[in-house]
């Protein structure tokens, strides 16, 4: 249908990112909606997708508020994780002193695992939400501020010499070179933060186990598998895949906005 | 100061026994004495390692020598002296902010002395239109060749109308027949604007070409060998690179230039 100036429809870059992946999507989904029914496995062990979707439509109702609470989290230390990296990316390069005082304490609370500290955090923060937020924000933290010293320390060394010949202030360096060279590893790191932070909230939840009204994705799985409700389960999973995707899609788009026009990261598959 | 008012123009560059030894005891340059007379065209010519661009970064003041002094205008050169003089830097990269549109990277150096902006754009328009780039005022580096970007970082350089124009081979990652071209637009620039420029290359041809003098230097250790003047009247035409006279002045570069290579061996033998 396209016509002859353009390329053929599946041609296209843009058409292919999407047909390519859903293509694979449907043959994986026909592969297990086949196994299930053809093995006649019981839905608890494994639901078809069908089911899955079902289980989706009609649990909707406590799922889409787990939802609710897991997306809070999740954005809540996102933003919260974000905010303090950029402060203490900006601290680390006023002076390697500081850095190189700081930097393997931030090492530290990268590599503790955050199944084992978060106990702790959740026994000293009374607030559930407040407690899990944190720990969602301490695994997000760490690619944010490795990313952004690295931004602001990737200056053009001749174009920093320019800077300095025409005396320009610290805070016209900082403002006309250093963030802007930043951008692009600054967002770089947001989108490796944005699928921890997720992660860091599930896990949160998994620890803190907290039900009633606050209850995330995290403790739907956890009581659909006491309960053995295994479609419960896989619905819950599939809003969590989800949310992952969606999260990084939201930056990459956001990447390419702001960046689109110069950088050549993404300019170049156009 | 009487006696050069009495006869010879005005220096605009002394260079007196300065000498760069970094901490490590590694030798950029031997000590160099050289005077830059106002309105001259000087080439440092030397093959990779001779300091010719440690040189010229000492006469900007981006790195200050070892022993000896630099003076600007009878100013010790250095980049926090602020004087009446006013110099511009040219890289042998571009060094343009890739994000910055071509108007707003020539602008930089107006921004960052907090020129008025009504004031700042009007130079801005004079030096786009001086390097023959007035219609691309719009656009990003990336949407340029390597030649247009190198008379972005140009026109950045004169929008200042500085005095003083030190450039680091700035034509050295250009194709031969760009790089012919930008080389006299140079030359004219340089006669219009009665500046001094201080214009480091490897190439023999690109000196004699553009120069009212060249400096030799060589390599291991860094250092000044020979200073040839190039008697040749200006305009300089493409007629004169296939002249016998700019044969003559190659040659005797590069016998210069073999001599020092030679030295350098026997030395190290």
């Amino acid at each position: 249908m396209a016509g002859p100036a353009a390329l053929p429809l599946l041609r296209r870059p843009r058409v292919q990112r999407i047909v390519y992946p859903g293509l694979v999507a449907i043959v994986l989904i026909a592969v297990w909606q086949g196994l299930v029914t053809g093995l006649a496995l019981p839905p608890y062990l494994v639901p078809s997708p069908w089911l899955m979707l079902k289980t989706l439509i009609t649990d909707w109702a406590p799922l889409g508020a787990a939802l609710l609470v897991t997306l809070e989290i999740t954005v809540l230390a996102f933003v919260a994780a974000t905010v303090i990296g950029v402060l203490i990316s900006f601290l680390f390069v006023q002076s390697r002193l500081i850095e190189t005082a700081l930097f393997p304490y931030a090492v530290l609370l990268q590599v503790t695992p955050i199944v084992a500290v978060a106990p702790l955090i959740i026994i000293w923060v009374k607030d559930p939400t407040a407690s899990m937020v944190i720990c969602a924000a301490l695994v997000a933290l760490f690619p944010i501020i490795s990313n952004t010293t690295l931004g602001l320390r990737s200056i053009d060394p001749d174009l920093q010499s320019y800077f300095r010949m025409n005396r320009a202030t610290r805070w016209q360096t900082l403002v006309r070179l250093r963030i802007p060279s930043a951008l692009p590893y600054f967002f770089g790191g947001l989108r490796i933060s944005s699928g921890l932070a997720l992660i860091g909230a599930v896990v949160a939840e998994f620890v803190a186990g907290t039900g009633g009204t606050g209850a995330g994705l995290a403790y739907q799985i956890l009581q659909a598998g006491f309960r053995l409700n295994i479609p419960r389960m896989f619905a819950a999973l599939l809003l969590i895949s989800l949310t992952g995707v969606a999260l990084f899609a939201a930056m990459a788009w956001l990447t390419t906005r702001a960046l689109g026009a110069w950088h050549a990261s993404e300019s170049s598959h156009e | 100061m009487m006696r050069d008012d009495a006869g010879a123009a005005a220096a605009a560059v002394e260079v007196l026994s300065a000498e760069k030894t970094y901490p490590d005891g590694t030798r950029a340059l031997q000590p160099v004495d050289l005077r830059i007379e106002e309105g001259e065209f000087v080439t440092l010519l030397g093959p990779s390692g001779c300091g010719k661009s440690t040189l010229l970064k000492m006469i900007a003041g981006l790195l200050a020598p070892s022993d000896g002094r630099v003076l600007r205008w009878r100013q010790p050169a250095s980049l926090t002296e602020s004087s009446a003089h006013r110099l511009a830097f040219v890289f042998q990269a571009p060094t343009l902010m890739p994000w910055a549109s071509v108007q707003a990277n020539v602008r930089l150096p107006l921004d960052l002395a907090g020129v008025a902006r009504a004031e700042a754009d009007a130079r801005v328009v004079d030096a786009l239109a001086l390097v023959g780039l007035a219609r691309f005022a719009d656009r990003l580096p990336r949407a340029l060749s390597g030649g247009m970007q190198m008379r972005v970082s140009i026109a950045r350089g004169l929008v200042t109308q500085p005095q003083l124009l030190l450039m680091d081979e700035p034509f050295g990652a250009l194709d031969e027949i760009t790089r012919h071209k930008l080389d006299a637009d140079l030359l004219a620039l340089w006669a219009a604007k009665k500046l001094t420029v201080v214009f480091v290359t490897h190439s023999i041809h690109e000196a004699v070409f553009l120069s009212t003098r060249v400096v030799m230097m060589a390599a291991r250790p860094g250092r000044v060998v020979e200073t040839f003047h190039i008697d040749e009247p200006y305009p300089r035409s493409a007629d004169f690179m296939v002249s016998p006279q700019f044969s003559r002045y190659a040659r005797q570069l590069q016998d210069s230039l073999l001599r020092a290579s030679s030295d350098t061996t026997e030395a190290g033998a």
